[in-house]
Parts: structure tokens; C-alpha cells; sequence
């Protein structure tokens, strides 16, 4: 139930309703979209960017939070840490435990190879988890990679690394059987056939899901998995700096138990950053729909140790953060809600947009009509437009919210709104890291040996935009990729002495550059508490 | 500041704004949380927890990320809770009853007296699903219990000892890998790719020049 303040405007959104339905607005001119981008998407904002100073992509300019991080001190010198004591010696080290660390994981240990997974929270506390919508893949007959791959292209802005998209969406049909096989549940009609549908910028239904639990069903999944093997996991334990060995490869990390603080050692042949996103590193004061941990570490810790950044300045905020009520504020409303018909309308009760456009369009439009159109609703704590879900129910049929998106329907319905019969306010939401550290097609960084990157944290697999169902495909893909190549990248390697010189070095550049900060990373965790 | 309430955060008083979120409230109050805390939305069950109104007898469970503080609330967090997660091969294992019988023989315990239900964070009918897993329904099983977020307060409040999330867990990846029905056409195309039937296509596409990619995007047919 809203309040009298949004009466006015939900009366003219439930007026227009039925034409709306009907109504099919023009998809945007790649002219109209460049534009829109430019005016209004937070990527294009000049103002919120600094220079990098330091580091191997000295000279590239990335958002003032991810700089001070970037070029932050260590949380630790040298001096803090015995080498020589080592508490953990494996062959694939794995730092994070959401979709692309327990891939790489499983795969790692199908090679043979001695993997283990150290997580900051617990095993799962990941954005996988919190992926509704679902995972794309081109296996129907009126589908094929190659369409799939001008997709993902161009709503990457031409900009993705070709060799690492194509592996994206040629491995994307065996990602889905693998999962199908470990016992993920895909939602299917009853002759088996997949239950697809559109994404915001995809040319082809091709959108598996599992109602609106998509991650936290193959994150549950890959977790049991996990455990059902045997890999070890080390929890509430962070990894606060890479270790490299006398010829600078990666050897290994400096772990930070979350709750005692205690330091230790852990020795790998490889390592496998799979940190995942930055949600909460909150640029531009955006709110985000990510999962309490993702604070950028991997690229901090990669950062430090030599490694190159790919599109770190290209950030994915989500079109429909929830705006209203004030307790959900920038959770996640799933793009499938849109996929399911509905649409976005303004004040007045129009349809400004088609709703399947890509990310950053919907996002940018949604920004214009409620700053310089002035046609947003005030929610008491900023602007917002209606999405229109009632109309899931109106094309559909009674009953497709609760079979299809249960999720949205339950956490609206705790503050008292039925999203079967209102609509829901939105507005977009810091959503997805599109920019991470640069690797080749076998996984690994492209200028430090034996550091291989999975997930969120990867830059260039995307592009600078990234489409609906495509992470929680890269996840897989390249989660899987790593472990293998990691593990048998391990076989042939042997450990020089651990250093940790890259600390000084990187203060010592620091200090040329005339850099000056208290600053430490990587962040870890947010603070939220009332200052 | 208006609308402020007392809460009592295992047991010791804190005045909170009384529109935030269990979960805000303790920040507010001033913890730094590690534990008890993931997604923040809902989906991964870090944060459960139990409370009491004061001066009402019903004890509540609820997921602090996902609920209201109220005037009076006494507040403990269940930031963890030994389940008992038993080990199993996905490939050796089958779909049959023995399967729960040998892995989770306590279900048969279950003495009926529904407190799972009742306290489920998720508002799912826990006592129905381990009764479907009891009989080896594993399909039905997978879908009463599919919203789980395995936060574990079912098991908090069981007599038997049930590790319920677990058990649906089991369900689940036994109807997703063994009584699912079959997909045709992604055994086809998985197939397909391997076979190189795409492999011309994708290397064409890498090759060309910008301009082209453009022009292929920008007017490709969208399916209905």
C-alpha cells in the first residue's frame, strides 16, 4: 500500500495500463544512445574521475574511491609477516568463495591439482548469490554463438576483448549442461525444453533461469559441491597481499584472519584472484545490489603486485534499484521482471523507453526523466519511476509473478506492497564491476606470471557494458577456465623464496609521484556504523 | 529525532531511528559486523535471527537484513548453526529413498510438531518438504523448499535434530540432475559446438573490422 503522497501518480499509471500494455515502444538509434549515454550515464561524468599516479596503468583515469584504494599503503610492511612460517602450501591458492572461485575450484581438484579457497566471510557470501535474473547461453535452434556474440559486442560498445568473449559464449551451452549435471535446477517446460526469455539488448531468448533465485541456486549448488570434495575452505579469512617469489611471480598470499587478525603464510604454484565486484565501494554516493564484501580487493591486491587493469574507469549501475520503501534502497529488482512485460513509466503514467534496452541506456534514461525531464515520482528520499508489474500478471497470466520472480514478490511484500497488483518505484543502482584486471584467453594476467584472474574481477570480457545473464556466464565459463589452466599451469612450477619487496617498491613509487595518503587497502569490509 | 524505539541487542539497550532494518539498527548502534552479515537482500541466510517482544511469550525468527525493528524488541543473532552436512558422490548417488535413509536417517524422527514451519525466515512449509524427502519425492521436495536461504533457524528450533536445509539441498540436486526432464537441444548444440559446426562463423566475426560489427548490430533481427 503506497501513501497519499503517490497516489496522484499511481492513478495515472493504473489509467494508462492497458494501452500501455499494448503499447510497443521504438527501441533508441545507436545516434540517440550515444547521446543519452553521454549526457546522463555516471561512466560519463568527468568530474568523478582522478588520474592514476602510480602503478602499471599510471596515467588512466578511474573513480576517485577505486584511486585512493589503488594507491593506497599496504595493510601490512614486510617486516610483519615470517616468510618461512607457512601455514598453508598448496598448488592453486583461490582467494574468494562465490561462483567463480567454486568453479575453479572443482576444476581445479578434477585436474588433480592440491586447490584451496579462502574466503573474507563465509563460502557463498558472494554476488552470485544474489544474481536473480539468470545465465545466457545460445543452445536453441534459432540461436548460435556468433548471434550471441554480436549481442554481448555491441552492447559492450565494440570495446570487449574478442578472444575472451568468443570463449564466453562458445563455452556457454557445456557451462549450462555442467551445471545441469551437478544438479542445478533450470526452470523447464515438461518436454525438457529450457523456459528462455529476453534480457535488456539480447536478439534472442536465450535467458535460463531458476525463477529469480538463478545465482543462489548455483551458488548453493557449487558450495555443496565443494564441500562434497573435500576442498578445503578457510573462512572469515581475507587475503591482504599477494606474495611473489624471487623472479616475481605470484606464490602465494598474506591472509588476515577477519576476526582475530591474525596474519599467516600461504604458499601456491598458482593463484587465482576471483574477489569479484566493488559495489560498496559506493561511487558517486550511488546504493548498490551488491553482497557486503565487494570492496574491490582483487584489484587492489593485483594492483600492487604488478598487474595491469583493463576498463576499470566503466562501472554497471543497474536500471532498477529498488527506490521506495527507504529499507530495501538499491537492492536488486531483477531485469527478468522486465523480460516478463513489464515497463517502465514516468509520473504521469508513460512509457518513456522501451524496457529492453541495455543497461547503461535504461539506466541513463531513467536518470534523465527524473533530472532534467523533471517527470520522476519523489519517494522522500529522491526521485523515482514506476515499473510496472501488474502487467506480468496482465500478459502472463494470474499467477506468473509467484511461479516466476517469488523473490521480488516476497521482498516487496514484507513492507506491505503487492506487486501483483501495484507497481514498484525504481531507480538505478551501483550493480556490476565491468572493468577488472586484464588476462589472456588462458586466464592468467597478462604481465604477471601465475596469477590467474575469474569472475567480477576479470576487465574485458564484456566491454565497457555488460548484458543481462552474461556474469553469472562468466563466472562459470572462466571460473572453470582458471581452475584447469591453473592447475596445470601448478605442474610445471616450482617456487622460488617468497618476497614481498613489491610492498616497498610500490611505496617507493608512491613517494616519487608525490602521492600523499593514510589510506589502506584493500577495504575489506564497509563501515556503516553511525559516525 | 522522531519515531526512535528501544531495542535491546543481546540484551544491552540502544535507541534506534524505528524505520531501519534490524540489521541498519545495529550499525546505527555502532557494531562493525563481520559475522552475520552477507547479501544484505534476502538471498544468503547470514543473518538470522531470533527475537522477542517484550512482555509478548511468542519467540520470532526472522532475517535481520529483511526486517523492521520495533519498540522493545530483544534481539540475538544466529550468525552460525551446525547443520549437519553429509558428504555424498553426485555421480554414484540415486534418487531413491535410501539415499535420505542412509545420509539424513534423523527425518524419520520427526515428531510433527511443525516448529520448523512456524519459524521458517522464509515463510516456506519446512515440515511438508522434509516430509516429501521422507517418502523420496524428491521433485516435490525441490520445489516446496527451492526459496530456502539455508539460514539454518529451522534446525534451531527442531526436537529431532533435522539438518533441513541439507536435506533439501540433497533434493534438489538429485531432481536437478536425475528427474528433471532432459534437455534435447542443449545436448544437441553442446554437441554442435564441439563438432566445429560454429567455428567458421566466430572467426569470421573476430576478424572484422569495427564498422561491420556495427552495421551487423545495429540491424539485426530481434525475436519477437
Amino acid at each position: 500500500m503506497y501513501e497519499k503522497q503517490f497516489q496522484e501518480s499511481l492513478k495515472a499509471v493504473e489509467a494508462a495500463r492497458e494501452a500501455n500494455i499494448a503499447y510497443e515502444p521504438a527501441r533508441m538509434t545507436a545516434q540517440e544512445k550515444e547521446d543519452l549515454l553521454a549526457a546522463y550515464h555516471p561512466d560519463y561524468k568527468k568530474s568523478e574521475f582522478t588520474t592514476l599516479k602510480i602503478g602499471p596503468n599510471k596515467g588512466e583515469q578511474v573513480p576517485h574511491e577505486l584511486c585512493e584504494m589503488l594507491q593506497a599503503h599496504s595493510r601490512i610492511s614486510a617486516a610483519d609477516v615470517d616468510l618461512s612460517d607457512i601455514r598453508y602450501d598448496v598448488d592453486v591458492l583461490i582467494i574468494g568463495g562465490g561462483g567463480a572461485g567454486a568453479s575453479a575450484a572443482i576444476e581445479a581438484d578434477n585436474a588433480g591439482a592440491k586447490a584451496m579457497i579462502v574466503t573474507k566471510l563465509r563460502m557463498g557470501d558472494a554476488n552470485t548469490m544474489m544474481a536473480e535474473g539468470g545465465i545466457q547461453a545460445a543452445d536453441k535452434p534459432n540461436d548460435s554463438p556468433a548471434i550471441h556474440f554480436v549481442d554481448a559486442f555491441g552492447g559492450g560498445h565494440y570495446a570487449a576483448k574478442r578472444e575472451l568473449l568468443a570463449k564466453l559464449v562458445c563455452d556457454a551451452p557445456e557451462a549450462i549442461q555442467w551445471l545441469n549435471n551437478l544438479g542445478v535446477e533450470f526452470d523447464k517446460a515438461p518436454d525438457g525444453e529450457m523456459i528462455t526469455t529476453h534480457g535488456g539488448g539480447t536478439s534472442r531468448k536465450r535467458m535460463h533461469a531458476a525463477k529469480d533465485y538463478s545465482g543462489a541456486e548455483i551458488m548453493r549448488t557449487l558450495r555443496d559441491e565443494v564441500l562434497n570434495r573435500g576442498i578445503p575452505v578457510v573462512d572469515f579469512t581475507s587475503a591482504i597481499e599477494l606474495i611473489l617469489d624471487e623472479n616475481g611471480n605470484a606464490a602465494g598470499a598474506v591472509l588476515m584472519n577477519m576476526e582475530t587478525g591474525e596474519l599467516m603464510v600461504a604458499r601456491a604454484k598458482t593463484v587465482i584472484i576471483a574477489t569479484g565486484g566493488a559495489g560498496r565501494m559506493h561511487y558517486q554516493g550511488f546504493p548498490t545490489s551488491n553482497h557486503y564484501g565487494a570492496t574491490a580487493d582483487g584489484l587492489v591486491l593485483g594492483y600492487r603486485a604488478g598487474a595491469k587493469l583493463l576498463y576499470a574507469d566503466t562501472l554497471q549501475y543497474h536500471p532498477t534499484g529498488a527506490a521506495f520503501p527507504q529499507q530495501i534502497f538499491g537492492a536488486l529488482v531483477t531485469e527478468k521482471v522486465r523480460s516478463l512485460g513489464a515497463k517502465l513509466i514516468n509520473r504521469e503514467g508513460k512509457v518513456f523507453m522501451h524496457p529492453l534496452e541495455t543497461r547503461d541506456v535504461a539506466a541513463a534514461s531513467i536518470i534523465r526523466e527524473c533530472s532534467d525531464r523533471q517527470e520522476g515520482v519523489d519517494t522522500g528520499s529522491g526521485q523515482a519511476v514506476w515499473l510496472d508489474t501488474p502487467m506480468i500478471e496482465a500478459i502472463g497470466g494470474e499467477g506468473t509473478i509467484e511461479a516466476r520472480i517469488p523473490a521480488m514478490m516476497r521482498m516487496f511484500a514484507k513492507y506491505g506492497i503487492d506487486i501483483r497488483k501495484e507497481p514498484i518505484l525504481v531507480y538505478p543502482t551501483l550493480h556490476y564491476q565491468n572493468g577488472g584486471l586484464d588476462i589472456d584467453v588462458s586466464g592468467m594476467t597478462t604481465n604477471v606470471e601465475n596469477l590467474f584472474v575469474a569472475g567480477e574481477a576479470v576487465g574485458g570480457i564484456h566491454g565497457r557494458n555488460r548484458l543481462m545473464g552474461n556474469s553469472l556466464l562468466d563466472i562459470i565459463v572462466f571460473g572453470r577456465n582458471a581452475g584447469t589452466n591453473a592447475a596445470a599451469k601448478a605442474r610445471e612450477v616450482s617456487v622460488g623464496k617468497l618476497t614481498l619487496d613489491h610492498i616497498t617498491k610500490f611505496d617507493a613509487e608512491r613517494e616519487a609521484a608525490g602521492v600523499e595518503t593514510d589510506a589502506v587497502s584493500p577495504k575489506l569490509l564497509p563501515d556503516y556504523r553511525r559516525k | 529525532m522522531e519515531n526512535m524505539v528501544n531495542i535491546y541487542l543481546f540484551g544491552k539497550q540502544y535507541r534506534v531511528p524505528g524505520d531501519l532494518t534490524i540489521m541498519r539498527a545495529m550499525e546505527y548502534a555502532g557494531y562493525q559486523l563481520v559475522r552475520g552479515c552477507g547479501c544484505r537482500n534476502g538471498f544468503c541466510g547470514a543473518c538470522a535471527t531470533i527475537y522477542r517482544i517484550k512482555g509478548d511469550r511468542e519467540l520470532k525468527t526472522c532475517l535481520a537484513c529483511q526486517t523492521k525493528v520495533e519498540d522493545n524488541m530483544y534481539i540475538a543473532t544466529l550468525p552460525f548453526f551446525p547443520l549437519v552436512k553429509e558428504v555424498y558422490d553426485i555421480e554414484k548417488v540415486k534418487p531413491t529413498e535410501q539415499i535420505m535413509m542412509q545420509l539424513y536417517p534423523e527425518i524419520y524422527a520427526c515428531v510433527g510438531c511443525n516448529a520448523c514451519t512456524k519459524s521458517c525466515t522464509q515463510d516456506l512449509n519446512v515440515m511438508q518438504y522434509i516430509a516429501y524427502a521422507q517418502r523420496g519425492e524428491f521433485e516435490k521436495c525441490a520445489e516446496e523448499s527451492f526459496d530456502c536461504v539455508m539460514c539454518g533457524v529451522c534446525s534451531s528450533r527442531c526436537p529431532a535434530g533435522i539438518s533441513h536445509p541439507q536435506v533439501a539441498m540433497l533434493a534438489r540436486r538429485l531432481n536437478g540432475k536425475y528427474l528433471a526432464p532432459k534437455t534435447e537441444h542443449l545436448e544437441n548444440r553442446v554437441q554442435e559446438i564441439k563438432d566445429g559446426t560454429f567455428t567458421e562463423l566466430i572467426e569470421a566475426l573476430m576478424g572484422k573490422p569495427v564498422e561491420e560489427l556495427k552495421e551487423l548490430y545495429n540491424n539485426r533481427e530481434i525475436e519477437k
